[in-house]
């Protein structure tokens, strides 16, 4: 029998990520993660938890499609990626927004300009980039630094201009990387809000974190648990908790 | 059938893709990419410039040269008794008026011919009969001179001159024309090792500049950036510094011709004057900047296109 957890395993057309015993290695090395098979749900708020080198990350990585993997199917937005030519990735991956752990702000670009990239990848003109990126610096509470770079802001102002970044483009699945490893609690706490009315607005989140605080903030979350590269239920949760 | 304003709004959807690539032009902070690109270039398209121009004023050198003495034959007649090297050339002359495809017939007067060899043999040659000078008659057929020709001619003079000796101007000025080829070959070599040399120099720029800002490509990949939209920033930031290059250099180029036109034309030489460039040279040469911005261009684009599939 199958060790690994398959949450929500049974094939659904409602899905937004399909991973299907999955698995990933660098180079030769062995497997970093095993056998994973989860189904994640459009509108729905995961926390992916585990020890240090568990594989988030490298989960994470498929999931943003950074990484294709080892072996096993990933279907996404209805698609079977292992499949879908090179070509075809960048506008899936347009689909999603990416929060990671470094932040990795373009350091020549100002907060307003790395907020805008997105958007001007994906061919917006310029007149219709400044509203909603002023925007966006106001609800995360940074209208005042637009024009600052990377290296003159705070550790949780860049943490807040890369969610700025991550959102703009109102993406269908939101990953975020240990999001509220470098702010204070507080800041941690008013993060979570602003992911968790992100996916009241029906995008799919998905946080990488070890801080249970968090977690505990969020009523009903669905947790995924990776140990040793294997996805595990620590939390169960009926499907009543979902916050649709 | 398409309105008007169905063809504005397919150019309006262009004008906008062109403006969302142009935009993300600030992603590679422009000092990092420049580097020795322009310089590079620069010094190429100088050198290629004047290959180039060296190559096409040989060919025309040896075009018009060619053409000018493909119908020549030289007849000379080979006698040390004057009486009788006076009367087969008139009894030469006679017998190849009648040669068919006859262009021009003409005995190269003692006068040209003394003075051709003056500066060798000294002033007071002419006057010493102890040195025999053979009558040299010029023989112009229309079209180029064949094999064949040049037998019909000898057997024509074979039996009543028998001091003639038949040979076609080509064949003496073969080996010129060898060495003219030679140098002319020699010189669109150049032109094709400075063009490798070129695209070496890029491709090295565009990796160290990919090497450089590795970080950016990578979150602008993973917020959605195709590789056609990365591949864009760097030739587009490769094509403007080929084409300051290509300003500098041609500059450097024409500046050179120039000079060695001016020190030629001293010579005041027949020959030199048929080498100079004709319109449809100095376009060539007007397209190798062009050319030169194309091919940076291009391989900038190739080397992160490829570079891009290995990275990530």
């Amino acid at each position: 029998m199958n060790s690994s957890f398959r949450p929500d395993s049974r094939p659904s057309d409602r899905s937004v990520v399909q991973f299907d015993n999955v698995g990933l290695r660098y180079g030769t090395d062995r497997e970093v993660l095993s056998d994973i098979t989860v189904t994640l749900e459009p509108g729905r708020f995961y926390f992916l938890t585990g020890a240090s080198g568990a594989g988030k990350t490298s989960l994470l990585r498929l999931l943003y499609l950074a990484q294709r993997p080892s072996r096993g199917i990933i279907r996404m937005f209805g698609q079977d990626l292992i499949t879908t030519p090179r070509e075809k990735l960048p506008e899936y991956r347009r689909r999603i927004g990416v929060v990671f752990q470094d932040f990795r702000l373009v350091s020549h670009l100002s907060a307003f300009e790395n907020v805008a990239l997105p958007l001007r990848l994906s061919g917006l003109p310029e007149r219709d980039i400044a509203r909603p990126v002023a925007d966006i610096l106001d609800w995360v509470g940074l209208s005042h630094r637009s024009t600052a770079s990377p290296a003159s802001l705070s550790g949780g102002e860049q943490q807040r201009v890369a969610i700025a970044r991550a959102v703009i483009g109102r993406p269908e699945i939101l990953v975020a990387d240990e999001p509220t490893g470098n702010v204070d609690p507080e800041m941690a706490l008013k993060l979570l809000r602003l992911f968790e009315a992100l996916n009241r607005l029906g995008t799919t989140v998905v946080v990488a974190t070890h801080d249970a605080h968090l977690r505990e903030n969020l009523p009903n979350p669905q947790i995924l648990h990776l140990e040793r590269g294997r996805l595990t239920r620590r939390n169960a949760t009926s499907s009543e908790g979902s916050r649709r | 059938m398409r309105s008007r304003w169905d063809h504005w709004e397919r150019i309006e959807g262009w004008v906008q893709r062109w403006r969302g690539s142009d935009a993300a032009q600030g992603l590679i902070p422009r000092t990092r990419l420049a580097g020795p690109i322009p310089s590079v270039i620069a010094v190429m398209i100088a050198l290629s410039v004047m290959a180039a121009a060296a190559a096409l004023s040989l060919s025309n050198l040896a075009h018009n040269a060619q053409a000018e003495i493909s119908g020549g034959v030289t007849v000379q007649i080979v006698e040390a008794d004057p009486t009788a090297r006076e009367r087969q050339a008139r009894l030469a002359l006679t017998l190849l008026g009648g040669v068919p495809r006859m262009y021009e017939l003409r005995r190269v007067p003692d006068a040209e011919l003394n003075a051709l060899l003056e500066p060798w043999l000294g002033k007071d040659f002419a006057t010493d009969s102890t040195i025999p000078v053979p009558a040299l008659i010029d023989v112009r057929l229309k079209g180029q001179v064949t094999a064949a020709d040049l037998a019909n001619l000898r057997k024509v003079l074979a039996k009543k001159v028998p001091a003639a000796r038949v040979d076609a101007q080509s064949t003496w000025l073969g080996p010129v024309f060898d060495a003219v080829n030679s140098l002319r070959w020699l010189a669109m070599g150049l032109i094709m090792l400075i063009g490798m040399t070129s695209i070496a120099a890029v491709w090295l720029a565009a990796r160290s500049a990919m090497a450089a800002n590795r970080a950016t490509i990578e979150i602008v990949y993973m917020l959605g950036a195709s590789d056609h939209q990365i591949a864009r920033i760097f030739q587009r930031s490769a094509a403007r510094d080929a084409a300051l290059g290509a300003v500098i250099g041609m500059a450097v180029g024409l500046g050179a011709i120039a000079i060695l036109a001016r020190q030629f034309a001293a010579l005041g030489s027949g020959m030199v004057q048929s080498a100079w460039l004709t319109g449809g040279d100095w376009v060539a040469i007007g397209a190798i900047p062009f050319i030169g911005v194309a091919v940076a261009f291009l391989t900038a684009r190739i080397t992160v296109l490829s570079a891009l599939r290995r990275m990530l």
